[in-house]
Order: structure tokens, then sequence, then C-alpha cells
């Protein structure tokens, strides 16, 4: 397919020499290719930045009593922390970067479909982020509501709230766009012969949560419209004094963070898949249902929301129907659970860094998803909301799911995308640190939050003394080994374009193409004639 | 280095740019569809309060603004008849009087505000911070409905601006309705809300 | 997705469906007039919805376009109600 000779190659994306030169070759390019990678650099950069306010805020807390900080910087590190956090690394996520990489080459395409709305995606993101930025560093300093913006101190506090929402609609524009543009890629630049049930399962899940981005986010923004409105105009939306209903506003904001919480974690088991396919080299069990259950949860998703705001006082009839719609939400996941472990039965493993990744993502997803379900029962919710067991749910959920799939994902495409080779042994015995130090601290959270330690606070009462100490050793270990992941790509060595091409033996079609891509990714566009996952001669 | 080609054929597809807009579309409905919630839940918990306030304002203009509006979305589709016809000459007209009908519709809106504001009635005033929190919040939602509505008309009135100046120029043709073609969607969009608005507070009495 | 062949909709189709979205306006401002509670609201709503989709099949071409962009738009509006629906289990049994 791609029929040239080392001697022959066109030059790779990396290297091609366009109409502009430098840095502006970058932030002017409409390449997908350049534009995932710099969603990837500055995810990463936010990532990192989320992570040491995590390990600031776990300092707090590694003994009861003041430590470094007082309340008020507390509640501005974990509101900017979520921040970040959420709408500059996770919700982007494995979409913005993966998916802007891959969906145009795993479908036979040259490019998405609006290439230049695709950069302006990206210059809305950083935008938003420095929009946020200013809002930490400027005036009456960083929010301190919790990224969760509740009314009605959102509209009370003297922090900067309007900045900091404005920055996030911002960013939901930005989401909103790429979903967008994703939506009509799919739909319109499909190679020939590649039906929608030919595509690999993890455009199936960027497919899904295009929808979700859509649909979705303009609540958020409208939402967050109000908040501004009732703040500057004095309007009332949310304002009890005026009227206004706090629930209301934690309707609307969860109307859009439920389904967001989907935007986060569909992308990512869409990646898992690939993953486990590749290394059981063999063909997925149940790609229908893979495919179907991306569908069933982007739509299910949209109806479970009041599972957040169980004693929030909403009636007792709502209370029950989310509930059960909950419980409905979780099957689809727990379908593709199954359809993983039925690939790997009698699959032939390869033993490699992107594998035990994807099974360490297995293990801390499942737990997350358990944990989801007493979350979800509306007797035990009302004994551990607002306690640090949420706070431990979603962090296994999120960063344990979503964020290992990223990395797990990098280690995957990482040849594919800069051509090069990291030490595997590194990568291998960092996944255990991380695992180690992950588990370590938010394991006892779970048991802290049973025992009734609140969350948000920057204290709390001796009996929960042991318990932390242990999480905050545990988060020194977990971000040590974060470290070492990172570097150990960086370090990452150039090979030979016969063993960078297809290092892994893979099935889609990014593997049929040279590593790093060239700027139009196919000399031809391909014509599809094989089921998906089918193994191929070259 | 090798040959210098254009890095992406430009290819021309107005299948994508028309599902592209449809999608637009659907962030809009649900924008403004948070909003009708707002409504809805405030409708329903002060109902009194919001067929009493409903009284004070003037249910003419806004019939006026929506046969207007109504109007406007017959002409920006025939404009793109016209043009499908091949009668540039036509087209133009016809967007030109969308595009003044929007902006009549823009300048009743002005008045009208200017009614309410004189009689100081507009958010965060001390007269309306005295009346009833059903009063409040009706109002609340009337300027900040119609005001983002309005807004939307503005950028509607600069997209058909831009179409319009490409239709002279030849750029948006006979063979390439495009944009034409999906700045009317849009122009249809925002009377498919003003459809709702109308009667949700001028015809609750 | 194959192009349709191009359906050019007729002026005198577009007056038609103008002055039909009057009518039903003046209707609507008329039966609000008249006191009827409750069925005030249903009837503009149910009115509003008529010239919506009237708007959206004509004006917005689907009743002439590919199958496909009639079934998004339902979507959509499925969702769209199901949150609403969904919603007011909180407010109507509080």
């Amino acid at each position: 397919m791609t029929g040239t000779s080392s001697t022959h190659r066109l030059p790779s994306y990396l290297e091609y020499q366009g109409k502009y030169t430098g840095i502006r070759a970058w932030i002017l390019s409409t390449d997908h290719k350049r534009i995932a990678l710099l969603y990837l650099y500055s995810q990463i950069f936010f990532f990192l930045a989320g992570l040491v306010m995590g390990l600031f805020m776990k300092l707090e807390l590694i003994a009861p009593g003041e430590q470094i900080m007082g309340p008020q910087t507390y509640n501005a590190l974990f509101t900017v922390h979520g921040l970040t956090m959420i709408f500059l690394f996770i919700i982007p996520g494995l979409a913005a970067s993966f998916g802007n990489f891959m969906i145009p080459i795993m479908i036979g395409a040259k490019d998405v479909a609006f290439p230049k709305l695709n950069l302006f995606s990206w210059y809305l993101f950083i935008a938003g982020a420095v929009i946020i930025l200013i809002g930490v560093f400027s005036g009456d300093g960083p929010p301190d509501t919790g990224w969760t913006f509740y009314a009605p101190y959102s509209l009370k506090t003297n922090t900067n709230v309007v900045l900091s929402v404005f920055g996030a609609f911002v960013l939901g524009f930005s989401s909103i766009l790429t979903g967008l543009n994703f939506i009509v890629t799919i739909h319109r630049m499909r190679a020939p012969g590649m039906g929608f049930f030919r595509m690999p399962l993890f455009i199936w899940s960027l497919y899904g949560t295009a929808w979700i981005q859509l649909l979705a986010t303009p609540v958020v923004g409208i939402t967050f419209l109000m908040v501004v409105a009732d703040r500057l105009l004095d309007i009332g939306f949310f304002d009890p004094a005026k009227g206004g209903d706090p629930v209301l506003y934690q309707h609307l904001f969860w109307i859009y963070s439920h389904p967001a919480v989907y935007i986060m974690i569909l992308p990512a088991m869409g990646a898992i898949t690939e993953i486990i396919v590749t290394f059981s080299r063999r063909t997925v069990f149940g790609y229908k249902a893979i495919a179907m259950s991306s569908l069933a949860i982007a739509f299910v998703g949209y109806l479970v929301w009041g599972h957040h705001m169980f004693t929030s006082g909403m009636s007792e009839t709502a209370r029950l129907v989310f509930s059960f719609l909950t419980f409905l939400v979780a099957i689809p996941s727990a379908i593709k659970v199954f359809n993983w472990t039925a690939t790997l039965y009698k699959g032939s493993i390869s033993l490699e860094p992107p594998f035990w990744w994807a099974m360490a993502f297995i293990f801390i997803f499942m737990i997350g998803g358990f944990t989801g379900l007493i979350l979800g029962s509306v007797s035990t919710d009302v004994h551990v909301h607002d306690t640090v067991f949420v706070v431990a749910h979603f962090h296994y959920i999120v960063f344990g799911g979503a964020g290992i799939a990223f990395f797990a994902a990098l280690h995957y495409w990482y040849p594919k995308m800069f051509g090069k080779m990291y030490s595997k042994k590194i990568a291998n015995w960092s996944l255990i640190g991380l695992f180690v130090g992950f588990n370590a601290t938010y394991m006892p959270m779970f048991f802290l939050g049973y025992m009734g330690m609140p969350r948000r606070y920057y204290d709390y009462l001796p009996q929960f003394a042991d318990l932390n100490l242990l999480s905050t050793v545990g988060s020194w270990i977990m971000a040590t080994s974060l470290i070492v992941v990172i570097v150990n790509l960086l370090r990452a060595k150039k090979l030979s374009h016969e063993e960078m091409d297809d290092p892994w033996g893979g099935r889609t079609l990014e593997w049929k193409i040279e590593s790093p891509p060239s700027l139009e990714n196919f000399e031809e566009i391909p014509v599809i004639n094989h089921e998906p996952y089918e193994l191929i001669e070259k | 280095m090798e040959q210098n080609h254009v890095a992406h054929t430009e290819h021309f597809d107005p299948v994508a740019s028309k599902i592209g807009m449809w999608l637009f579309i659907f962030t809009e409905i649900l924008l403004f569809g948070g909003l009708f919630i707002v409504y809805s839940v405030y409708r329903y918990n002060h109902q009194v309060e919001f067929h009493l306030a409903a009284q004070e304002l003037d249910v003419t203009i806004g019939l006026i603004n929506t046969i207007i509006l109504l109007i406007s979305s017959m002409t920006v589709a025939m404009s793109i008849t016209a043009l499908q016809l091949g009668n540039k000459k036509l087209t133009l007209i016809l967007l030109a009087v969308t595009i003044l009908l929007a902006l009549i519709f823009l300048v009743n809106k002005y008045f009208e505000w200017g009614a309410k504001i004189h009689h100081d009635i507009y958010p965060g005033s001390e007269f309306l911070l005295s009346l009833s929190k059903g009063d409040m919040l009706f109002f609340g939602l009337y300027f900040f409905m119609t005001g983002l509505h309005a807004i939307h008309i503005i950028a509607g009135v600069a997209l058909l601006g831009v179409v319009f100046v490409k239709v002279k120029n030849g750029s948006v043709n006979k063979d390439r309705v495009s944009l034409l073609e999906n700045g009317g969607l849009y122009w249809h969009l925002v009377d498919l809300i003003w459809i709702f608005l109308f009667p949700l507070f001028y015809l609750i009495h | 997705m194959s192009e349709h062949k191009n359906h050019i909709s007729s002026y005198k189709s577009q007056v038609i469906v103008l002055l039909t979205l009057l009518v039903l306006t003046v209707l609507t401002v008329t039966i609000t007039s008249v006191h009827l509670g409750p069925f005030n609201t249903a009837a503009a709503m149910l009115i509003a919805s008529i010239k919506a989709a009237i708007v959206l099949l004509y004006f917005m071409h689907l009743k002439f376009d590919e199958k496909i962009y009639r079934f998004m738009v339902t979507l959509v509006l499925a969702i769209y109600a199901v949150v609403i629906v969904i919603t007011f289990f909180d407010y109507l049994y509080r």
C-alpha cells in the first residue's frame, strides 16, 4: 500500500517543509497530525500542572492540622486542579490528540473534513486555557467554588468566577467544533469499501464521543453564561433571593457534566480495544456489540445526571428514576469488559508495554466502576456523598481509567507518531510504580470516605491521620513513576523504518503506512475489501 | 525538496458543509434549549406571576416581529431558488430584503427594550428587585433570551452579508450554492427560536 | 452518501408555506386571547410546534433531503425532550 522503498520515502509530516518555517510551521499548520501533537504537548503540560497542584493538596493532608496552607488556598487549589485536569487534559483527552492523529489514517483519508476549523479548535483551546490562567493569577484571585461552580456560592464569592467560567465556555466551544469535525469526517471521508461496520472500534468510540461533545456541551455553555449574567447583571437565575433555584443550576450543570465523563472514557475504551486486539493477535470478539455499546453509552449517558444530586433536595421520584437509569448505563460498559476478556481468550498474547498498560486499565477501571454502583444506589450514596469516597471513585475512573488509557495509547502509537521506540523495560517498571502509587493514593480514600471524612476540606479529624499519611506517600510514588514514564518516552530512540512501521503487528490502516507518516498519510487512498482486524497481506 | 505540491487537496464537498451546518444548528438548539428548560421550570413554579408579568409586553410589536421573521425566512428560501435557477440579480435582491427585514426586527427590539428600560424594568434595576420573584424571573428570562436571540440575528445578518458579497463576486453561484443554502439554514434556525419565544413571552395572558 | 438530484423549491410553494405560517400565527394569537386555562399553553405550544415542523420540512428542505437529516433532527429533538421530561420528574414531585 505504501509501495515505497526506504530510498524513495516522502518526507514525514514532522520533516515536511511547506509555506512556513520554524514555530509558524506548527501553529499555522492545518495538518491533522501536527494539530494532534499541538494538543498532545499542551495536554501533557496541563496534566503536569494539575499533578503539581494535586501533590500540594496531598501535602497539606499529610497530617491533621494546618501544614503549608490555609483553607482559602486549599479551596482555590482543588478548584483549579479540577478545572485543569478536566477541561484542559481529560475532556480533550484521547480524542483531541490520538483522535486527531489517527481518525483520518484509520479510515483511509488524507485529513479531517475541515482542517482549518481543526486548527481553530486548538486556538480556542489555548485561548480558554489563557483566560483561566488570567483568572488564577490576577485580580480577585482563583475561584474557590470547586470546578462545579455551584450556585449560590459561585454567585457570591469574591473570586474570579466570571473569568474562569468564561474560559470554560471558550473551551467548550473548542470541544464542540472538534466533535462537529469528527462527525463529518467519519461520515464523509471513509475510504472506498470502508462501511461503518468495517471501521476500527477506536473510530466508533470517537463517533459516539463526538455526538456527546456536540449535544451536551451547549447546555453547560448556556449555564455558565447564566452564571455570568447573575454575577454581572444581577439577573437572578440561580439566586434564591431573586427567585432562582440553585438546584436548577445543578440540573443544568450535570446535564452536561455527566455525559462529559463519557467524553472522557469512550475514546479511552476505544484505544484499549485497539491495544487488546493487537496484542491478542486475533480479531476482536463481538465487534458489533462493542460498536453498539459505544452508542448506547452515549445515549443512556444523557439520562443519568441526577445521580450527582441525590442529596440536593430533588424529589424522591427523581432520585429513584435516576438511580434506575444509572444502573442501566453500567451495562454497556460491562459488555465492553466481557468482550475484551473474550478477545484475550485463546489469543496469542504478546507481552509488550501497551498490553500491560491496558491490563492496568481494566483492573483499575473496574474498581472505579464497581464503586460507581455504590454511588448509583440512593441509599448508599446518601452515606458517602461529599466524602472522599466520591473523590476516590472518580480518580479510579478518570485518572486510573481514562488517564492510564491515555498513556497506554501513547505507548502504543508512539512508534507510529514519532518513528521511535522507548525502553520497554523502563516502560513496564514505571507502570508498576504508577500502579502501586496510584492504589496507595486512592484506595485509602474509599475507607476514609466510608468512615466519614468530607471532601474539599483542608483538614480532618485525627482518626483519619494514618490513611491520609499513606495516601500522601502514595502520591509521591505515583508522581515519581509518572516522571519516569515521560522521561522514558522523551528519550526514545530512532530506529529503522522497517522496525518502526509496524513494530506490534497491528491490523488497522495506520500500521500499513510509514512511521512517522508522510504529510498526506497515503500515496494512494486504499480500497478496503476486508473485515475489520482481518490479517491481510501488506 | 521535491515538487511543490499543495499541502491538502482543497476538496469541495457540499454535503460535508451541509452536515456541518446541521450539526452546528443542533448545538444552537441545545443552547437555547437550556434556556427553555429554565423558563419552563420557573413558569411552572410561578404561574400566576408569569401570566401577570407577560401583560407588560406589547403583543402587537411581538406579532409584527414574528411576521417580519417569517417573511424573511421566505425571502431567503426564495433567494436559494433564484440562485439555483441562475438568476443572480433576483438572488441579490432577495438577500438584501432578508437583511433589511432583520434590521427592522432589531430596530423594533430596540424600541421595545427602550420602553421597558424607560419604565425602570431591566436586570438589576431597583424597581425590578422590588417586585415579586416571579416578576424578576420573567423579566430576567425575557431580556436574556430575547437578547441572546438578537445577538444571533446580528450574527445572521453578518453571515448573510458575507453571502451577499460572495454571490455578487461570483464565488457563490449556481454550481456552488452551498454557502447560501447553509446561510439560509442558519437564518431559519433564528426564525425557529422566535417561533417559540413569541408565544411563551407574549401570549400567556 | 449519493448526491440527490437537486430539488429546487418553487417560488409558489414558498409563498404558500409563508401564508400557512401567517395563518397559524394569527390562530395562535386568537386562541390565546380566549381564556382556556392550561389549554392556552398547550394550544400555543402545539401550534408553535406545527409551525416549526413546517419551517423544518419546507424552508429547511428536510422533506426533500436524504432520510439521514430527518433522522438526525428527530434524534436530537428526542434527546432534548427526554431531558426536559426527566428534569420535571424533580419539579413535579417536590
